[in-house]
This record gives C-alpha cells, structure tokens and sequence, in this order.
C-alpha cells in the first residue's frame, strides 16, 4: 500500500504544471505564428489543388522541391526507389501539361476532388526550415465512381521572402498499397 | 450444359472480325476461364519474390486462388489456396511467410510447403479407422498439375496435358532471353513492388492494345506533347543541351508521327504469342550505357554483346496473360477478375551485374508509365472502358480488325507484317485465331 501511495506521488508530481518559463517557449507567441502561417499555407494547397489551379500548386514547390509518393511506409528516399509519384518541378509541369491539353480523354469526363488537410503538426523548425507532419482525406468523383485516399503528409518548408516553399512533400497513402481502381490522375 | 446459354462460338470469330459477345458475355468468359486460363501456362510470379523457405505469394489463375510457395528443399510449388477439411483459404494474405508449415486457421490442420498432409489435431482419435489420413491424397492441399521454371519466371498450368512450357512459350520466350541476356550475371531480381491497377474491361482489350502500333500517337498524345515541350525546354536551360531519357521515352508517343508506326513491325507466333519490334532508340551513347556496355564485353564477348543489344524488341506479349518489355525490364501480368474487370500486376526487374545507373533508367519508366499515377495508361484505360461500355451495347454486332488484312506474309504458322504495314491489326487476328482454337475445347 505505502509502495503504491509512493508510486501515485511520483506520477503526480510529474504532471505537475511546468514552470513558467518552459510553458511559454512551449506555447508562445513565436511557434503559434509558426503554427497558423503552416496551417494557413497547407490549407491553400489543398484549395489549389481542388480548383485544379495547376501552375499555382507547382509555383509552392523550392526550384529543387520535389512531391514523393512513396509505395511503402518503410520507404526512407525517394532516389533509386519504386515510387508512386518522385516528381520535381519539370515532371510535374510534364504532368500539368498533360492534364490541360484537350486530348487528355481521360480528363474529358466530370472529375473533382475535395482535400481536408487536418492533425497539423509543426515537429521541427531549424534556421529556415520547418518540418511539419499532417493528414489528409480526399473524395474523388470521377462520372459516377467515388473514391477515397487518406494518410499523411510530411513537408519540409522553407521559409523564404515570398512565403513558404516546399523543399519535400512526402505523401504516405493508408491505401498506397490497394489496388487501384483507375488510376490516380493528379497530385493527391 | 453451359455451352448452350451462349452463341454458336464458330460463329463469332471470322479472320477479320469477331462478335462483341466475345468481350461482353458473362458466360463466354467462364468458358474461357475453364478452356484458357486454367489450362494453359499462366506466369506466377519470379523465384526472387519468394527468396526464403516458406515465402508466399498469393495470385489467381483463372478463377483459381493460388499460392506460390518456396520450399526448405529451395523449390518453388503452386498450389490452390484452400485447406482440404473445410474448404478455409489457407492463406488470408497477398504475401508473407508461412513458417515452417502451412496451418489452417480454423482448425489447425497443417501442411508441408509442398502442400502435404502434415498433421491434424487429435489425428489417431479423431479419425481412426476413417479414409481421413496422411495416405489419402484429398486430404493435402491440391497442387498445380505442372509447374516449370524458366530462368526464375515460374509458370503453372492447372492441366495435366498439354505443351510443356517451352513449346509453349515457342518463340515468344525471347521475353525472358532478351531480359536476363541484358544482365552481365546472366539473370534478374525482381524489384520488390508491385503496382496492382484494375481496368474497368474485358482482359482481352488489355491484350490487343499492348501491340496496336496505331493508338500511341492518338491516346497518348497529351502526354508526349507535354514532355515533348519541357524535354526542349530543359534542353534549352541546361548546360548539356538535353533532357534525361526518361523525358524521350514519353515524348516518342507524340514525337513520332502517325504515318512512321507503320515502319515497326509485329511478329506473330502460334498461341497467340507476338512480337512488337523496338521503336525508343535505347542505344544511346552517354556515359552510363558505355559503362554498361564495357562490363558487358568483358562478360560475353564483342560478338555476343553485338547479338544482345542488337536484339530488336519493344514489347512481347504471351497469351493469354503477359506483356513483357524486355529492354526495360517490365512485366505486366493479367488477372482476369470478370467480364469486365480486369487487375494487372506490374513488376519491374534489375539486370544483376549493370552498373546502378542502368537500373535507374527502367526504375524511371516503370514509375512514369506503370505507376499507380501514371502518365500514360490514364488514357488508355480511359479507352478499355469506353470500349467495354461501346461493345455492350446493341449499336453494333462486331469488332474489326481488318488493318492491312492480307498483307501479312505468313510462313512456318508466323505471321509478320509487311514492310510499312507495322500498324497492321495481325496481332489481334493471331489472337482471335489462338482463342478460336482453344474454345473449340
């Protein structure tokens, strides 16, 4: 009983209220700015991408940012690797350009999607850099068929004059491995 | 019984066309299904996906569930997915290991890799005195009729007669030469992913597309326009003046004018089997391939090398269910799932002894052509289900293949088109030809 009553006590104390001064450097006013202008950045994303305004997801992107899509969790690089989507910039204006060209049939019939980016995270902020991990749920309608992607994002942001730049989007699909019904046209 | 639901099958296909029915009937397709699938030699997997004892790979053949499982003994065995007691699919899984033995979930019988009764629970007691034992064949999983391994592509068949597998692949096992011929070892590994894309249409309309030289520059236009544009623009923008191969294989789609895939040919093998001579200009004398070609040489030989790379092919097909891409190490098999539903399970393949480099450039293909997210079979597959949807309709009674019809010149039961008749349709007459005779029963 004394061992337990000794044990409680421990655990107590250790949720105790931080003191003052770690409370604010957790919750300041320096990471809540951090967090809002992440969350503001990937909520715009998700939108540019639903509006299908190709070029603007593109112009997010650092010249050497690159969009990855890993098959496997397990995954740690995109170089030398199967990979769903490993795409820099010149690959996906190959991709944007495919997607408006008036022969791409397969864009012919009604196709939306709808992103909800949620759970955002900021983990890491060094110099200019933040890393930031989030997850996403996206409805497509394509005719009268809908499907559903789910899982996470990780970016690496860099922090530049004109705002945020993507360095690396890592997307980890919950459904990666399923099979596809149709394939996946544009960036999820 | 199930022959008369359908129509008169002699009827339906003539040397230039064939009925609609064929890709739209619910009971022709299980006749195929009982007369091709499950008779002939379908590909299962490669040795290198099941490397350990107790490896599995969970495929279909036909309508079949089927394993493939390595041996202690090293041997690859195919067997039904299904336990003999009660008929519980033995394995829940696409892959994975089953340990030193297979054991049934519901009621632990457990078997020998090679599918061998191995023990059940309480087996004296239980069953002492019945036909139930180690002795009775029923009593262990059933196995693939015949098994062969070609160069680490493992094959079944579930019938006991027939061809054996290099009279059957005749020809057309050229696919697997070509492939580990390439590799300074003399054999591949598979790469390990697979990409799983289900088309929305009969297996058959995969099949024919795989060789219509025509389609191309019509379905992928948007595509090789794309790449054609920032292929020059990168060319413009960097130093070297040219943009990474992968940007030309996309951009060959469109690059290449309607009229030139008439200078390609096909070549047309018994079973249905064919051949597509190459068209992306692989030979390329950048630093990477002369590295290759060094270490080549000192493996084969200048002779022999010459006689490798100089092989001419783009695609080979293997009916009823395989299109490889030799020179890019590609390799995608066909899972009918229905009259209208279709999986292809693609693979990709690294020549063992090529430099790092050699390996990335058929990486880079894979994952622009064959990915999930591809750039190419988008409109295609948009394509397989336009024509599934146009066939089941009552619009029309056939499908045409009359392109270059008696062009062909035929010798030996090979068929090969003419010169500049490369957009011929022979391939899907040589296929119709080989489903005809195998529905015939």
């Amino acid at each position: 009983m004394a061992k337990l009553k000794k044990a409680l006590q421990k655990l107590v104390r250790r949720a105790a209220p931080a003191k003052k001064a770690s409370l604010r450097k957790a919750n300041g006013a320096g990471h809540h700015e951090t967090q809002h202008a992440v969350e503001q950045f990937l909520y715009r994303q998700a939108e540019l991408l639903d509006a299908k305004q190709w070029d603007g997801f593109i112009d997010l992107f650092a010249a050497d940012g690159m969009y990855w899509m890993p098959p496997e969790p397990s995954h740690t690089h995109w170089d030398g690797m199967p990979a769903i989507f490993a795409e820099d910039k010149n690959l996906m204006t190959v991709r944007m350009k495919r997607l408006q060209h008036p022969d791409a049939w397969s864009q012919r019939p009604l196709w939306e999607t709808n992103h909800v980016v949620s759970n955002i995270i900021v983990e890491k902020e060094t110099g200019d850099e933040v890393q930031v991990r989030s997850r996403f749920h996206m409805m497509e309608l394509r005719r009268d068929d809908v499907r559903h992607f789910a899982g996470s994002y990780r970016h690496t942001l860099k922090r530049t004059p004109a705002g945020f730049r993507i360095k690396l989007q890592r997307v980890d699909m919950t459904n990666a491995q399923a099979a596809y019904d149709y394939v996946i046209q544009a960036w999820v | 019984m199930l022959q008369e639901q359908i129509p008169d099958l002699a009827k339906c296909v003539e040397p230039d066309r064939v009925r609609r029915e064929v890709y739209t009937d619910p009971a022709i397709f299980d006749l195929e299904m009982q007369r091709i699938h499950e008779k002939v030699w379908i590909y299962c997997g490669h040795e290198t996906q099941i490397p350990k004892a107790g490896d599995y790979y969970a495929l279909q053949i036909g309508r079949q569930p089927m394993l493939m499982v390595r041996g202690a003994d090293g041997k690859v065995n195919v067997l039904y997915n299904r336990c003999p007691h009660r008929g519980n699919m033995m394995c829940g899984d696409r892959k994975g290991n089953a340990g030193e033995f297979f054991r049934c979930s519901y009621h632990a019988w457990t078997f020998q890799h090679d599918g061998r009764l191995r023990s059940i629970p309480m087996m004296e007691s239980g069953y002492a005195g019945t036909r139930y034992g180690k002795d009775n064949p029923d009593c262990s999983m059933k196995r693939a009729a015949r098994v062969e391994n070609y160069r680490g592509f493992v094959f079944a068949s579930l019938a006991a007669d027939g061809p054996s597998l290099k009279e059957f692949l005749g020809k057309a096992i050229v696919a697997f030469d070509d492939m580990c011929d390439r590799a300074p070892d003399g054999e591949v590994e598979v790469v390990p992913n697979c990409f799983r894309v289900i088309q929305h249409s009969n297996w058959k309309i995969f099949l024919e597309n795989q060789l219509d030289a025509l389609h191309p520059s019509v379905t992928h236009q948007s595509t090789g326009r794309a790449a054609h544009e920032v292929e020059k623009d990168i060319a413009k923008r960097t130093k070297k003046g040219e943009a990474p191969l992968s940007y030309h294989m996309l951009s060959a789609f469109a690059t290449l004018t309607i009229d030139k895939w008439d200078n390609f040919q096909t070549i047309n093998y018994p079973y249905g089997h064919c051949v597509l001579t190459g068209y992306m200009g692989l030979r390329p004398q950048d630093p990477d391939t002369l590295a290759y070609d060094k270490i080549m040489i000192q493996k084969y030989g200048q002779k022999r090398f010459e006689e490798i790379v100089g092989v001419n092919i783009h695609h080979v097909l293997i009916y009823p269910g395989l299109s490889v891409q030799s020179p890019l190490q590609q390799l995608r098999a066909v899972r009918p799932l229905g009259v209208d539903r279709t999986l292809t399970e693609i693979w990709h393949f690294r020549l063992k002894g090529a430099p790092e480099a050699i390996y990335r450039r058929s990486l880079a293909y894979y994952n622009l052509v064959n990915s999930p997210a591809t750039l190419i079979n988008a409109d295609d597959l948009e394509n397989f289900w336009k024509c599934h949807q146009g066939l089941s309709s009552d619009g029309g009674d056939w499908v045409s293949f009359g392109r270059h019809l008696g062009r062909d010149l035929e010798k030996d039961g090979v068929v090969e088109t003419a010169p500049n008749c490369g957009t011929s349709e022979a391939p899907m007459r040589n296929q119709m030809k080989a489903w005809a005779e195998y529905m015939r029963g």
